[in-house]
């Protein structure tokens, strides 16, 4: 999990000289402080659910192992980035083989229960491979699109958790609650994570809800929902291991709402003056990666050196990876109008995932 | 070969479809036990279980996401829109999530989205939409609207089978009132494929859906004064059959544009730029349009027949144009 939430930072450290370099094209979106629950919450999930990320959910899309040179490719608009240049930031996708293979029958059991083996459609070695759904820009939509990823998945005999990310705006949004109505009413194993990180874009959150808990939003659906202190790892994980395990059980939809803080601006443009200093310095004070270091020092599970030198794989690691896709072609603009319709395909549904160095500690 | 009506013709086309694929499903409001508000899905619920006839909140956008996230996990689903004047509480999610996917990653959303369109029956603002100029300026989207029992199975079939969204268009004035022979055996109409209703060298009426019938009864009037009007049924909206309009007007040099939506920026206006850019040089006269007024669809009776095109609209404008 720290090696998860380092990667995420310092991918979004070297993603900040790229953007100073005018090698980002476009906006920044950083997580900053918010690492420790995106890792927290994938951290439950099986390598083989589905993700669909937020532009602040960098550590969930580590922890399920996409390459971080898709970020990068992406970020600079490549032209062998997941979506070939025609979509920015972490808009990417990932489909297994097996949600594409049309030779197999739907599972005919639409009930399957926890303990019943996945039917077996497509290729075993697709089995571990995630769905990710990145945004779109009209924040709220991820979660309809949950829904239906985990109901589509259990109608083809599919024992697979959706697992999605929204931010404290985005909960205001029709589509949010459209969504997790429809989630909770067919009980799909969906589990929705809402963070209150304090502003959307500049809007504090009293005047996105007159709610105080943002898990209450969820009560009116009939569905679990709780509150974690987002920037302790291991409070997170252990909710959304409880969440999940109860979706993976069929047993439905759930929310956790966690509580954590954007600690930089909306975007690299923005440098957040409306954010009151005493604020942030209280949150810095609860950094999640600095609270873990200090779980993991203090519990005996790694020293300070060990944990240096995590840091530094992690940051040469994003620095590789980073100059590897700058190296990389911008696109052709003869490509523009490939791929609208299906039979001219261009941009392919497939990520890069590699393997965390520390997968056999986990 | 049975005579069927267009409303049965759309149920024998999910039927079949859901029985020949198991992956494709229903969801959309009232359309299980009850059946659909027009009875359209009556009996699909009983046959196929509640599993795969998911009555659904009312909640459009949820529908549309969900059958997006469905489909992006291999399922065929088809979304019902009660009326299809509420297809613009998933607007967003057609045109923004659906139709850029394939674009944006390569993932394909085969999903379609059908309900009742159209006017002539009273319903009012909102009961009475053409909705198909909003979705027009959206690459990735498909769209048909049929105007025989036929071309109703045949697109519906042709939709389902599709790799990409199809706004899939019912007129509801032809559900009961327009019958004709469907084949046993199972078949599709291709999307993007015009078809000629009547053959004619004076000039050609370009339409589709309801509009098909006015048409047809304007071409009649005509031929008693001496003119003779082809009638050139569109089917599918996107992608457009150009080749079929600019054959047609070829001939006979002279081009009506039909359609019940209203006229400003209605998919007439596209249909008259092919033409002008393409067909320039045949045009004995100007290219015209005769639609819906442009105003709210007006729910008195008299109101809505001088809003729509009409029988005398269409044979006037035609006549315009052959004297021009």
């Amino acid at each position: 999990m720290y090696w998860f939430a380092r990667l995420a930072r310092e991918i979004e450290e070297r993603l900040v000289i790229l953007f100073r370099q005018s090698k980002v094209i476009g906006g920044l979106y950083r997580s900053l402080g918010q690492e420790g629950e995106s890792v927290g919450t994938a951290y439950a999930l099986e390598k083989s659910d589905a993700v669909l990320p937020l532009i602040r959910n960098m550590g969930a899309l580590m922890t399920m192992g996409v390459r971080p040179r898709e970020i990068f490719l992406q970020y600079m608009a490549k032209g062998e980035s997941n979506s070939r240049g025609r979509d920015l930031n972490i808009h990417i996708v990932h489909m297994p083989a097996w949600t594409r293979d049309l030779s197999s029958p739907a599972g005919r059991d639409t009930d399957a229960p926890a303990s019943r083996p996945a039917l077996q459609v497509g290729r075993d070695t697709d089995a571990k491979e995630p769905v990710v759904v990145g945004p779109i820009s009209m924040l709220g939509d991820s979660i309809p699109v949950a829904a239906g990823i985990a109901m589509g998945a259990r109608m083809r005999g599919r024992t697979l958790v959706s697992m999605a990310w929204i931010g404290d705006g985005a909960t205001s949004t029709g589509a949010f609650h459209e969504g997790l109505n429809f989630a909770a009413v067919q009980k799909a194993p969906l589990v929705v994570i809402a963070e209150d990180n304090k502003f959307a874009y500049s809007t504090p959150i009293a005047r996105q809800m007159a709610i105080t808990r943002i898990d209450e939003r969820a009560a009116a659906y009939g569905i679990p929902h709780e509150m974690v202190d987002g920037n302790d790892m291991l409070a997170v994980y252990d909710v959304a291991r409880r969440m999940v395990d109860r979706a993976r059980a069929g047993e439905g939809a759930s929310l956790i709402g966690v509580d954590t803080m954007r600690m930089e601006g909306h975007a690299q443009h923005d440098d957040a003056r409306y954010v009151p200093k005493e604020l942030v310095e209280q949150w810095e004070k609860k950094d999640p990666i600095a609270r873990f270091t200090k779980v993991l020092v203090d519990r005996g599970a790694a020293n300070v050196e060990q944990i240096a030198e995590i840091d530094r794989m992690a940051r040469s690691y994003a620095a590789e990876e980073a100059d590897a896709a700058e190296r990389s072609p911008m696109p052709d603009p003869a490509t523009i109008t490939r791929g609208v319709y299906a039979g001219d395909d261009y941009a392919r549904p497939t990520l890069e995932f590699v393997r965390s160095p520390f997968a056999d500690a986990d | 070969m049975a005579v069927v009506t267009y409303i049965e013709a759309i149920r024998q086309a999910l039927f079949e479809e859901m029985a020949r694929d198991e992956r494709v499903f229903l969801m959309g409001e009232d359309i299980g036990a009850y059946g659909g508000a027009f009875k359209v899905t009556e009996g699909l619920s009983e046959k196929f279980g509640e599993k795969r006839v998911i009555d659904s909140p009312i909640s459009e956008q949820a529908i549309v996401g969900a059958a997006i996230g469905a489909s992006y996990m291999g399922m065929r689903p088809v979304c019902e829109i009660q009326f299809i004047d509420f297809i613009a509480c998933c607007f967003d999610m057609l045109t923004n999530f659906a139709a850029t996917s394939r674009y944006r990653n390569g993932a394909g959303v085969p999903i379609v989205v059908r309900g009742p369109c159209g006017g002539g029956v009273g319903g009012g603002p909102f009961h009475s939409l053409n909705p198909e100029a909003f979705f027009l300026n959206t690459p990735g989207l498909k769209m048909v609207e049929p105007s025989t029992a036929y071309d109703a199975k045949g697109l519906l079939k042709a939709a389902i089978r599709d790799d990409d969204p199809v706004l899939y268009f019912e007129h509801k004035f032809l559900y009961r009132r327009i019958k004709d022979e469907v084949p046993d055996e199972d078949y599709i109409v291709p999307l993007g494929k015009a078809a000629v209703r009547r053959e004619g060298t004076d000039l050609s009426i370009i339409t589709f859906g309801a509009m098909v019938y006015t048409a047809l009864d304007a071409a009649k009037a005509l031929e008693e004064q001496g003119v003779q009007a082809e009638v050139i049924d569109l089917r599918s909206l996107a992608p457009l059959d150009k080749e079929a309009v600019l054959e047609s007007v070829a001939k006979t040099n002279r081009a009506l544009l039909l359609h019940e939506a209203t006229l400003t920026g209605g998919i007439g206006g596209e249909l008259a730029a092919i033409i002008s850019e393409h067909a320039f040089e045949y045009l004995d006269a100007p290219v015209m349009r005769v639609a819906s007024a442009d105003a709210p669809v007006p729910y008195a009776p008299p109101l809505e027949s001088a809003f729509l095109p009409s029988v005398s609209k269409v044979v006037a404008a035609s006549k315009r144009l052959v004297e021009y």
